[in-house]
């Protein structure tokens, strides 16, 4: 059980953290200033979840390792974190569908995830929730500028959520871990989470004029450890520092 | 006064690092403090998750209940119950309106209210959104359609 709860703080930490380090990339380059500052804060949102998420990974693991060695000592095989958040920030339509499609499930999941048994998840979802409405209100407004926008803000955000689709379901695969999770009330089985997140994402979706491609691919594998070509370039960026002088500070 | 009371009162005046015209007492970022022996256990909770001022505020309690004569000391962070702006004091809330921020909406419900916000500085109701995400976590920006000056709101949570 030890094992699977370690498993699973990782993948929820890993989720926020890499999500967050995309965001941060914004800062100083969205089209308004007001959006970096939003940005900024989706980011530090997600970056405080990660962080309790990932101390708490490393408590239960028992191996000494704290957040910030979780975070910078992780090889790409070893983050746990969906496809979806490492996609890179493309246009800004790419960015806010990503947002949307992502803040969503966790807009599912963290609300369930307050119930759970254990008391520390419990406590980081708590949190969380309240702070990932925001996150989703924020990435619907959004969508409907952009999908009822004008012909090229549509064109985009249809774009957008054509390439980002395919990666939404992996958010949704049960597996042995989630599965014994569930069952023994700590964590959730993220299949549940599937029918209230299309009816929230279908009607943002429907009132910006914009439409889900029809089947097409699943790419999947994150939870495993098996990312794209983008994340590598995203952990050596996230990581280098902390690597090139071990123990630095502000 | 027992020991617990005036560390509560010397922590409880501490201003809250990014809104210092508030104190972390009357914004409800203070839980507990508590003695157990010759020890104190204060209890913060953060506003948002990654908010930076808790680990400030942290230290400042820190320093404060050392400078006091407290010596031994343990500042604890609680995320549950989770905090929520209906804490803030309604001394904080005066503060808060003085500071030029609008202080936050009652929650009504699971739906965020979208009652109007009145401008700090002239009191118009008329007042716009321009980002949910303000200079801060916690506070949205605003502007007032009769004065035309921005403002940060707090916003509900």
């Amino acid at each position: 059980m030890n094992g699977d709860l370690f498993e699973y703080a990782l993948r929820l930490g890993d989720d926020a953290l890499v999500l967050a380090q995309r965001l941060a990339a914004w800062c100083a380059h969205a089209p308004e200033i007001e959006e970096d500052v939003a940005l900024a804060n989706v980011a530090l949102d997600l970056l405080g979840q990660a962080r309790e998420l990932l101390a708490y990974a490393g408590e239960v693991e028992g191996a000494g390792r704290d957040e910030d060695d979780l975070a910078y000592l992780r090889d790409e095989h070893e983050f746990r974190n969906a496809l979806i958040v490492e996609h890179e920030n493309g246009d800004f339509a790419v960015t806010i569908v990503r947002q949307l499609l992502f803040s969503a499930y966790q807009l599912e999941l963290y609300p369930r995830l307050e119930r759970s048994r254990d008391e520390r998840l419990a406590g980081v979802a708590a949190k969380a929730a309240k702070e990932v409405a925001y996150h989703v209100d924020h990435a619907g407004v959004w969508t409907l500028r952009l999908g009822d926008g004008t012909e090229e803000s549509r064109a985009r955000a249809q774009a957008a959520l054509e390439r980002l689709w395919p990666y939404a379901h992996e958010l949704f695969e049960p597996d042995a871990v989630t599965g014994r999770l569930a069952a023994a009330g700590v964590g959730v089985d993220p299949a549940e989470l599937r029918p209230g997140w299309e009816r929230r994402v279908g009607a943002v979706l429907a009132e910006a004029t914009l439409e889900p491609p029809p089947g097409g691919p699943r790419p999947s594998g994150g939870r495993a450890g098996r990312h794209t070509e983008a994340m590598g370039y995203l952990l050596a960026e996230l990581q280098h520092l902390h690597r090139s002088h071990p123990g630095v500070a502000w | 006064m027992s020991a617990a009371a005036a560390a509560r009162e010397l922590v409880a005046a501490i201003p809250d690092p990014e809104l210092p015209a508030v104190t972390i007492g009357d914004l409800g970022v203070l839980r507990s403090v508590e003695a157990r022996g010759d020890e104190v256990v204060v209890t913060v909770t953060p506003t948002y998750s990654g908010c930076p001022a808790l680990e400030a505020i942290r230290r400042e309690i820190s320093a404060r209940l050392a400078a006091a004569g407290f010596e031994r000391v343990e500042v604890r962070t609680a995320l549950r119950p989770a905090w929520t702006t209906d804490w803030i004091s309604e001394r904080g809330r005066e503060r808060l309106r003085e500071l030029g921020v609008a202080p936050p909406r009652p929650r009504r419900g699971p739906e965020l209210v979208r009652l109007s916000v009145p401008c700090p500085r002239c009191g118009s109701a008329s007042t716009r959104l321009v980002s949910r995400f303000g200079s801060t976590p916690c506070t949205a920006h605003r502007v007032c359609n009769a004065c035309g000056e921005p403002f940060d709101e707090l916003k509900e949570l």
